[in-house]
């Protein structure tokens, strides 16, 4: 059986938080306490007008990517909430597919 | 969508389908939900996939919904004020003891003092907005119903601008939202530049337009163009920031124009057929090379150049105006400014243009119209009205800054009873000088108020607290831009109550049969929207909740085919029938007819010595995912992300200061002081700040004079009062000038 993870297009991650409280509402989950958190790098200016301000969000060890709604045949709630429909759950190996074939600000994570 | 919107489960859990509006606010976005009850509690609220729109995305706010429900503080029985104004003594009484008392209370002012004594007040964006009119009209009884925002800084001008320009409703980017297959639709055009002009609709999602529909029309290819004294994310993600000095957006508007015409990169055909005074304003943008447009806004003339060329040649490519339009005194310049690029662009109603609405459609066109059932006479006393014809022509309420003089007076009557539905505007919200509103409104003898928590506003004024339920709890209809330009509109379904609470529309209903039963013939909520949209569309509301969302599909170039004007013939609905470069209407109310730039009130360049004590441009209101003005504050998770009101300001301008990131500061100028938490970001100009509104802490003590902290983090105490344009409109909430430092308490 192939291996599942989260694929994260940051360069349309918006910051918007929906995935922390969609998977803290999932898995009901204390405050302080996530199965998925938002980082921030940036906003800086690397040459006049060209800036750097990416948001990531970063499964811990509480993400069994959502394991019961999948059985439902739902996507994990921080896949379907995202607004900037910037969150991909599959096997690795298609998500690695999809990666290459964007080709930029792409990131796979396996929690 | 499924036929089916409400569903028992095996375990007892009942989930309803819905579409969201308010309360909790936000604007009428209808974002499609599945909302989860269990044992008379909302136990979790769910994207619904379906949904055409927002397809299952969800924003915190929605999801955080069941913490807003059952928060301890929220309020869900009617209440009565058992001590003074001021201090947090309330009695619990029943609906019909508060109608009693309420009625009682309208008939002795409206006999004794003329129901002009009574005014309403409403919000932002909330479902009242389109209940509050009828409220005042129809229910009550009263010409008074005011927005109290100064200078109608929120989308009315911008309505009203349109209204007189194209003779329309509200001009929308086309994000194919009217098309069930959506941008797959073969009639749709994708843009090639969206050019986004003081906004940020990522966060604001503006007047029902869903504002990730940018990601998704960037993701096939959409590139951006901002105009903002912010370099906000999207700015990161976009071709060109045009990073103006605040207030200066409309020396912009027509640099732009003067690079397009005097480059012949208009649209002829569209030009000569279908627009009014093209030589006119030719002439006028002559005023405004780039070069001096440069000077004014801080914009390279270089950019300008090359964005103007973008603009005049990519196809389609609208430009998407927002707040920073109404929130300027020089905004009706503005707004036609932006009009005139849209128009003789070529991007008016075209595919993946700019899509125009009628002036307005179903309860919006209802809550305009029931102004009816007012006598002439009546209807001739509504504040401000005579004085300021081009804002009461459009709009059908008060003058927002005569109404506090008014009050602050009694001319040319006194003000006796008030009532607010869904507005806390003590709070940094729609209102300029709340501190001044604040005491004006001590004036009145009897409140009513309408809302969800024990507000500043209500523990200040409020004899009777009406609770509203939220949208989870009552039904109704949400429609995107109020009906202006309804590109989708959603079934609002009850899942359950808490508590006594009742919505606007069955309040207006109650209250209606009481006082008029003339103008209230139905007894439900449910017959008045199978009302509403049996005559236009053929079916009933619940026929609305089996579809879950409908969209009407669009026409375009509307004005070729005479759909457009009342008399069938082509062209626009304005006095000329074109589109008006130079409008006939401003000059007739002693305008000039013509865009024109005009410096800010304050300013380094009008107000040089006064620049030296306050030496930076003060801008406000930007918007955040947690919350929607004064709301939601009370809810732990959102405010575990967003915990405290936050200015910008640049870093080198904070170290000058001695201000570390982090630091609490005090923001003050010749109006007003307020503290906000001190965020360096270089995203921001070194002579700009940017501070936060709708600030207050439910968790402070409620009574006098604290009021939940109403006055510390309160920035439109920086906002002066009736510095409007000369139409009436635009106060300058985003271009003030301010001093910041160090708060050592």
């Amino acid at each position: 059986m192939s291996q599942y993870g989260l694929l994260i297009d940051y360069e349309y991650c918006t910051g918007c938080h929906s995935c922390e409280v969609s998977c803290k509402n999932e898995k009901k989950l204390a405050h302080g306490v996530y199965g998925i958190k938002l980082s921030e790098i940036g906003p800086f200016e690397i040459t006049p007008g060209n800036w750097e301000w990416n948001y990531i969000p970063s499964p811990t060890k509480l993400c069994d990517l959502c394991a019961d709604r999948i059985e439902k045949g739902e996507k994990p709630a921080c896949v379907l909430h995202c607004l900037g429909l910037a969150m991909d759950y599959g096997p690795v190996e298609e998500l690695a597919k999809k990666m290459a074939a964007k080709g930029k600000k792409m990131v796979m994570f396996v929690p | 969508m499924d036929k089916d919107w409400k569903i028992q489960q095996p375990d007892g859990t009942l989930t309803v389908r819905t579409c969201g509006w308010s309360p909790p606010g936000d604007h009428p976005v209808g974002c499609g939900m599945k909302l989860h009850i269990k044992d008379g509690r909302l136990v979790k609220v769910e994207g619904d996939p379906e949904h055409p729109i927002s397809q299952g995305r969800l924003c915190v706010r929605c999801l955080t919904l069941p913490e807003y429900v059952h928060h301890p503080q929220r309020i869900i029985y009617p209440m009565k004020r058992v001590g003074k104004k001021g201090e947090d003594k309330w009695q619990r009484i029943s609906w019909d003891e508060a109608m009693d008392i309420i009625c009682d209370k309208i008939r002795y002012f409206t006999d004794n003092y003329g129901a002009e004594s009574i005014v309403v007040f409403g919000g932002t964006g909330r479902e009242a907005c389109l209940y509050y009119y009828p409220l005042a009209f129809s229910s009550i009884g009263t010409p008074n119903c005011c927005y109290p925002l100064s200078g109608w800084s929120c989308y009315g001008p911008r309505c009203s601008i349109t209204d007189y320009i194209l003779g329309a409703g509200y001009p929308e980017i086309d994000f194919a939202g009217y098309y069930p297959d959506r941008y797959d639709n073969p009639n749709y055009k994708l843009p090639e530049y969206v050019v986004i002009w003081g906004k940020n609709p990522l966060m604001s999602n503006p007047d029902g337009f869903y504002g990730h529909s940018i990601i998704d029309m960037m993701k096939r290819g959409t590139k951006i163009i901002c105009v903002d004294p912010r370099i906000h994310w999207l700015g990161t993600r976009a071709e060109h920031v045009l990073q103006l000095r605040p207030g200066s957006d409309t020396a912009l508007a027509l640099g732009l124009l003067n690079v397009i015409i005097n480059e012949d990169l208009y649209d002829h055909d569209f030009v000569e057929n279908w627009t009014y005074g093209f030589e006119e304003l030719k002439e006028r943008v002559q005023e405004y090379p780039p070069e001096k447009v440069a000077e004014i806004t801080w914009v390279p003339k270089e950019q300008i150049i090359e964005v103007a060329r973008i603009i005049g040649t990519a196809k389609p490519c609208p430009i998407q105006w927002g707040l920073a339009v109404d929130e300027n005194p020089n905004g009706v310049q503005l707004g036609h400014a932006i009009l005139a690029l849209i128009a003789i662009t070529g991007n008016l109603d075209v595919p993946g243009g700019i899509t125009i609405g009628p002036p307005a459609a179903l309860m919006g066109k209802w809550r305009m119209e029931t102004r009816s059932q007012l006598p002439d006479e009546l209807w001739a006393k509504r504040i401000g009205a005579e004085e300021w014809p081009a804002l009461s022509t459009a709009m059908a309420t008060t003058h927002p800054d005569e109404t506090l003089d008014t009050l602050e007076t009694g001319k040319p009557y006194k003000l006796r009873m008030g009532w607010f539905n869904s507005s806390n505007f003590i709070s940094a919200t729609c209102s300029a000088q709340p501190d001044r509103w604040y005491r004006a409104l001590q004036s009145l003898e009897f409140n009513v108020v309408q809302d969800t928590f024990m507000t500043p506003t209500a523990m200040a004024f409020a004899d009777i607290f009406l609770p509203l339920p939220t949208f989870a709890e009552h039904d109704g209809v949400v429609l995107t831009h109020f009906g202006r330009n309804a590109i989708f509109m959603g079934a609002m379904n009850k899942a359950f109550e808490v508590g006594e609470c009742k919505s606007d529309i069955e309040v207006c209903i109650e209250l209606g049969k009481r006082l008029h039963p003339e103008h209230w013939p139905w007894d439900t909520a449910e017959e008045f929207f199978d009302d509403q949209l049996k005559p236009e569309f053929g079916f009933d509301f619940n026929d609305l909740r089996e579809k879950g969302v409908f969209q009407p599909s669009y026409e375009y170039k509307k004005y070729e085919k005479g759909l457009l004007r009342f008399d069938g013939e082509p062209g626009f609905n304005t006095v000329t029938g074109m589109v008006e470069l130079c409008s006939t209407l401003f000059e007739a109310w002693g305008e000039d007819p013509l865009p024109y730039y005009k410096e800010p009130h304050y300013s380094p360049y009008s107000t040089p010595e006064l620049f030296k004590e306050y030496p930076f441009i003060l801008t406000t209101g930007a918007r955040t995912f947690t919350s929607f003005h004064s709301e939601h504050r009370q809810v732990p998770s959102l405010r575990e992300i967003t915990p405290d009101p936050i200015v910008e300001i640049n870093p080198e301008a904070a170290e000058k200061l001695g201000i570390k990131d982090g630091d609490w500061v005090y923001l003050e100028n010749m109006f007003g002081k307020c503290k906000q938490k001190a965020k360096l970001t270089k995203t921001i100009d070194s002579k700009v700040v940017h501070a936060s509104h709708g600030w207050w802490y439910p968790e402070k003590p409620a009574e006098e004079p604290s009021l939940f902290g109403v006055w510390e983090s309160n920035i439109n105490t920086l906002i002066p009062h009736k510095h409007i344009g000369k139409l009436g409109f635009g106060a300058p909430f985003k271009s003030l000038i301010c001093k910041v430092y160090k708060a050592e308490d």
